[in-house]
């Protein structure tokens, strides 16, 4: 019997290990995992690689689990907005590493770790210093950069909807990386608004297919991130 | 600059516009004309900013800002959205600019400031996918520097991508990596655009 529902945060990021790949889901604030975040602040995971667009403000979520000193490396493509000042600092300091990427090269990359393909090429930083020490090649005429694929161990993500096998619907731009990243991670970890009963989902209508989801919790009322953060909340995790 | 820009958008583009300076874009295209914007997060058909008390946390654009989307939108994912960048599918992107050059290289991400956080978002994907790019920008910086340059000193977002570029003192076309005045503004001579550029300008034929 499937049944990928589980029942707390707690359960869904238990198996999280030190030094693992970690994507999360969003753009800003819309579709960032920030339950799933925190119960990873909680859990204490080190020495993370994560994958995500930015590097999350004020002190909560993504910026909380940077400022707790779990992640050891981020690769995303805007790493600065202008409330963030955890990663700044941080960085700056020398104390985490940075892999800047392309916003759709990095989507791309996590799409291509999904479908299987090791790598690919596009012209997006040819003759830029993003382009430095990667092969180029040429095809038609024009010069393009080979991209690897971005495979990650987990991925937590943020949906508005999902059923037990692990189908998802999102919410307008909140969906942004969630399908890519549900693809291309070894266990998939979704927070969902609503669990629904299977069917509930018109299968016309499913963006994320269930296999490419490993665990489903259902969190109905998610924290308003940039509420927090205007209000200077900081989120230093509960003692395990 | 804005409505220099909207006037040169055609019925029926699909249009990207950068944050800042090309947002204000939309506000002057001519009516009878429809263009849908395409935000690179994962909307075509986006609409205006978001009315007092109708902000919605997942329904933003690139720059974050929260924002409304038209009837007949459509939403997807990150890959979908720079597969429409990348695949040559959206017709113009209007973006801003530290430095362009004759050769049409742009500088719009970085200023190469070791003590700068390095950022680039969709800049590169967008000038390196779009069929037309669009520079909106001062011609001068604060300090009264040229942005329009002989040589970026700045590290490029892309080679010859840009096709046209708008400022406060002319529009310019990039034409056979020269730049050549499309159209000088009001009470502006070549002579003074000239001494205002570090980049050697072609006079209009026009003109």
């Amino acid at each position: 019997m499937i049944n990928k529902q589980v029942q707390s945060v707690k359960e869904a990021v238990s198996d999280i290990f030190d030094g693992a790949i970690v994507m999360i889901s969003g753009f800003g604030e819309a579709g960032s995992p920030v339950e799933l975040i925190h119960a990873l602040v909680d859990q204490g995971a080190k020495d993370l690689t994560v994958v995500s667009n930015n590097a999350g403000s004020g002190h909560v979520g993504l910026a909380a689990l940077i400022e707790n000193r779990q992640v050891r490396k981020i690769i995303c493509s805007f790493p600065r907005t202008a409330i963030s000042v955890v990663f700044p600092e941080l960085y700056r300091a020398g104390k985490i590493e940075l892999e800047l990427v392309p916003q759709g090269t990095l989507a791309e990359r996590i799409r291509a770790a999904g479908a299987g393909i090791p790598a690919f090429f596009t012209s997006t930083t040819v003759n830029t210093p993003l382009a430095e020490g990667k092969e180029i090649r040429r095809f038609n005429g024009r010069s393009y950069v080979l991209e690897e694929a971005i495979k990650a161990d987990f991925a937590l993500v943020k949906c508005a909807a999902a059923d037990k096998y692990g189908n998802l619907v999102y919410n307008k731009t909140a969906r942004n990386f969630g399908p890519v990243m549900c693809m291309a991670a070894n266990t998939t970890i979704v927070q969902a608004r609503k669990l629904v009963d299977p069917g509930a989902i018109d299968p016309e209508h499913v963006v994320t297919p269930g296999i490419f989801v490993h665990r489903v919790v259902e969190i109905i009322h998610p924290v308003d991130e940039s509420k927090l953060v205007a209000e200077n909340k900081k989120y230093h995790g509960i003692k395990q | 600059m804005a409505q220099k820009v909207a006037m040169d958008i055609h019925d029926g583009a699909y249009v990207n516009l950068g944050i800042g300076i090309p947002e204000l874009v939309a506000g002057y295209i001519p009516e009878g004309r429809e263009v849908i914007y395409h935000t690179e997060n994962g909307l075509l058909g986006m609409g205006k900013v978001a009315p007092p008390g109708a902000e919605d946390p997942e329904l933003v654009n690139a720059g974050k800002k929260y924002v409304t989307a038209v009837p007949g939108a459509a939403y997807f994912h990150h890959a979908d959205s720079f597969a429409m960048i990348r695949g040559g599918h959206i017709d113009i992107c209007v973006l801003g600019a530290y430095q362009v050059s004759e050769e049409g290289n742009l500088a719009n991400w970085s200023t190469g400031n070791p003590d700068d956080i390095p950022a680039v978002g969709g800049a590169m994907d967008l000038v390196a996918g779009v069929k037309t790019i669009f520079v909106i920008t001062k011609h001068t910086t604060k300090t009264g520097l040229s942005k329009i340059v002989k040589q970026c000193t700045y590290p490029l977002t892309g080679k010859n991508v840009v096709s046209r570029i708008y400022t406060d003192l002319a529009i310019l076309d990039v034409v056979n990596k020269k730049l050549q005045v499309r159209e000088l503004a009001p009470n502006v001579s070549f002579k003074y655009l000239q001494q205002h550029t570090d980049a050697k300008l072609i006079e209009s034929s026009k003109q």
